[in-house]
């Protein structure tokens, strides 16, 4: 694959050493390139990306709130198409906050009137920009600093929202998960989505040294992890069809990809198979367990 | 020049189409929706090429507003009441990131108790947004103030968006004679608009709305207040071209019969037609009563006001409340002059206001004490 030399998210932001998300906003926009306009959610990305008055964007870029970045690209949009630049992609960066709890209501209105955008999820699980709280995207068993696992809590008490398989329920041409430890499945897809005419969903799972407690060394080996143990599979639905990209070549245990991460290091045996038993019933759902 | 007999909101949407928006997002909310409805009419019958974008809520229609303004072409929304309140956050953000955006709002009451009639707390509630606020009395000013607003507004030199407010039903849905400009007299008075401070091109890229923190966010908000005041004198000079091009003249205030008047009442919107009135009666019999109509209310004109005013004892009728202090015209009023002031506060929910209100105020202003804001046509 031809990879873009050029860096559209320049270096010297504010992000935390071994940040997943600069790592995949890095890629995603090395897959788009130049003729891009970025919208940006409130939120980790925009904070350490864009501190006035610098800012790290080689491409046009602008961010108004937390909830409405659906809202603002379908501006972005519709105000490019009438003056006939529809050549431009727009691409989306929430993370799973301004995604799947805040911002859900703006981007299920962009999906539903098939805007023409790329809106990429970068999920690390929880509001990490405000200091790890528990959000909709938070999985089962994580201990955060508003579901603290104690005497009386093992942390999370329910799954994490299944928010691609929401996107996909709105019809839309394509929707695909991902993770910048694969980089190359990750720039396939984000190519993919903006060849598509109308709006693409992409939800990248983002290992967050900071918010899940591992070494800031180990951020592409937590997405390893996470992809081999099936705990984050990499799929994409073309139009409706279903296509698992990349199949774990060694599957492992949940439990290996639990115990490297601080935020889980509480949970016990049962909760342990709880999560193991779930993940199987999600590979079974999508075929990749018989 | 065609003269119509419609609504403020048909004569708003005239105007939009003659100023030739790219984009349109807009979310319905009683009584703005005859303005949506029209434009939607407008693009469905080829009379009006703009992007139409039916958003989800009034939040995301203020966002969508934002991003089609960021990239550098004209736009247009409206709201009303709950609407304006709900897109709150995003008003404040339009006017920190100075875009150019014109919105009419029908001036509703705000819940609790939901009422769907005219008063003017959702516009005023948002006076410390930053936004320009202009208060049309009559439907003819409604059309003219929607082209003067794009004038002003995307003036570069300014960037701030505007709020033309008109009172919901009583001017929305009420017809009246309105003077339509011609597509080539509108186009001479105002031109396309060309972005030159910010905006989204790949060709030239720019961040829009990044974080600034303690060492830079004073400024920018000082430098958004130096906007609006500079906004003043080109209101005023807007209006006044205006006025030389199609003959209707309009300032930050319209004084009628102040310049002998011992009292002056101070209001805004369609309640001055009445105010008018009543103004007549009462000089007939020999009391010297004059109307201050504040046209501009943000940036608030404090020099216009004191000049105008002379030392006449003034009543001020607000169709709000600041709840546990007063009517918004009025403290504002009461912090630029040292006259004797007087508040009252009526009209809230669609309660109707008669003449006899109005001679009620005068009355009151002349021979009671300015010390209690006092309630009109409340029932005891």
């Amino acid at each position: 694959m031809d990879i873009d030399a050029k860096e559209y998210l320049a270096p010297g932001h504010r992000g935390c050493a071994g940040c997943g998300a600069t790592m995949a906003v890095r890629l995603v926009l090395k897959a788009l390139g130049s003729n891009t306009v970025a919208v940006s959610a409130t939120g980790c990305l925009e904070v350490i990306t864009t501190p006035y008055p610098e800012t790290s964007w080689e491409i046009p870029w602008i961010h108004v709130a937390f909830e409405n970045a659906s809202a603002v690209a379908s501006g972005v949009e519709e105000a490019l198409r009438s003056q006939g630049k529809e050549d431009v992609n727009i691409v989306v960066f929430g993370g799973d906050g301004g995604t799947t709890d805040i911002g859900m209501q703006s981007l299920s209105g962009a999906m539903e009137r098939q805007q023409n955008i790329i809106y990429v999820c970068y999920d690390n699980e929880a509001y990490m920009n405000t200091g790890i709280q528990r959000s909709s995207s938070t999985p089962f068993g994580a201990s955060t600093t508003t579901t603290p696992a104690g005497t009386q809590s093992f942390g999370e008490t329910k799954p994490k929202k299944n928010m691609a398989m929401i996107m996909a329920a709105h019809g839309i041409p394509y929707v695909a998960t991902a993770c910048a430890s694969y980089p190359q499945d990750l720039m396939n897809k984000v190519k993919k989505a903006a060849e598509t005419k109308g709006p693409a969903y992409i939800h990248i799972l983002q290992p967050c040294a900071t918010g899940w407690g591992y070494d800031p060394a180990k951020t592409v080996k937590l997405g390893k992890l996470a992809v081999e143990s099936n705990s984050w599979i990499l799929y994409e639905i073309d139009h409706g069809k279903v296509n698992i990209t990349q199949k774990p070549a060694n599957k492992i245990p949940v439990v290996d990809y639990l115990s490297q991460q601080k935020r889980f290091r509480h949970l016990d045996e049962k909760h342990i198979q709880i999560i193991q038993d779930f993940v199987d019933q999600q590979s079974k759902e999508l075929g990749l367990l018989e | 020049m065609v003269v119509k007999v419609i609504s403020s909101a048909e004569a708003i949407s005239e105007a939009v189409k003659l100023a030739k928006p790219n984009v349109i997002p807009v979310y319905p909310i009683t009584p703005q929706t005859k303005i949506s409805e029209k434009l939607a009419d407008y693009i469905a019958n080829g009379e009006l090429d703009a992007n139409y974008i039916r958003v989800e809520s009034e939040h995301s229609a203020m966002s969508a507003a934002i991003g089609a303004s960021g990239t550098g072409v004209r736009v247009f929304t409206a709201t009303s009441s709950q609407g304006l309140s709900y897109m709150h956050e995003i008003v404040y953000a339009a006017a920190g990131m100075r875009m150019p955006i014109v919105m009419a709002d029908a001036n509703r009451a705000i819940s609790s108790p939901i009422n769907i009639w005219n008063d003017q707390q959702d516009s005023l509630s948002e006076r410390d947004s930053g936004w320009i606020q202009i208060y049309a009395e009559t439907g003819q000013e409604a059309f003219d103030t929607i082209l003067q607003a794009y004038k002003v507004t995307e003036n570069p030199d300014i960037c701030v968006p505007t709020m033309v407010c008109v009172d919901g039903f009583i001017l929305t849905h009420t017809v009246d004679p309105v003077s339509i400009l011609t597509q080539e007299e509108v186009d001479s008075f105002l031109p396309p608009f060309k972005p030159v401070n910010a905006y989204l091109d790949p060709a030239d890229p720019m961040s829009l709305g990044t974080l600034a923190d303690p060492d830079y966010y004073l400024e920018i908000r000082k430098d958004l207040d130096d906007a609006m005041q500079r906004s003043l004198p080109l209101i005023e000079e807007v209006g006044k071209e205006f006025g030389d091009k199609f003959g209707r003249y309009y300032g930050l205030l319209e004084e009628y019969k102040t310049e002998d008047a011992d009292i002056i009442l101070i209001a805004m919107g369609s309640i001055c037609g009445t105010i008018k009135e009543v103004i007549d009666q009462q000089r007939e019999n020999g009391v010297k009563v004059g109307l201050l109509r504040v046209r501009v209310y943000r940036p608030f004109p404090k020099e216009a006001i004191i000049n105008a005013v002379g030392d006449a004892k003034l009543a001020v009728l607000d169709k709000d409340i600041s709840l546990g202090s007063g009517g918004a015209l009025y403290l504002d009023t009461k912090s630029v002059v040292s006259n004797e002031v007087h508040g009252f506060i009526l009209g809230l929910g669609g309660r109707d206001v008669t003449p006899s209100d109005i001679v009620e105020i005068i009355e009151k202003t002349e021979s009671t004490s300015s010390d209690e804001i006092k309630w009109i046509g409340l029932r005891e």
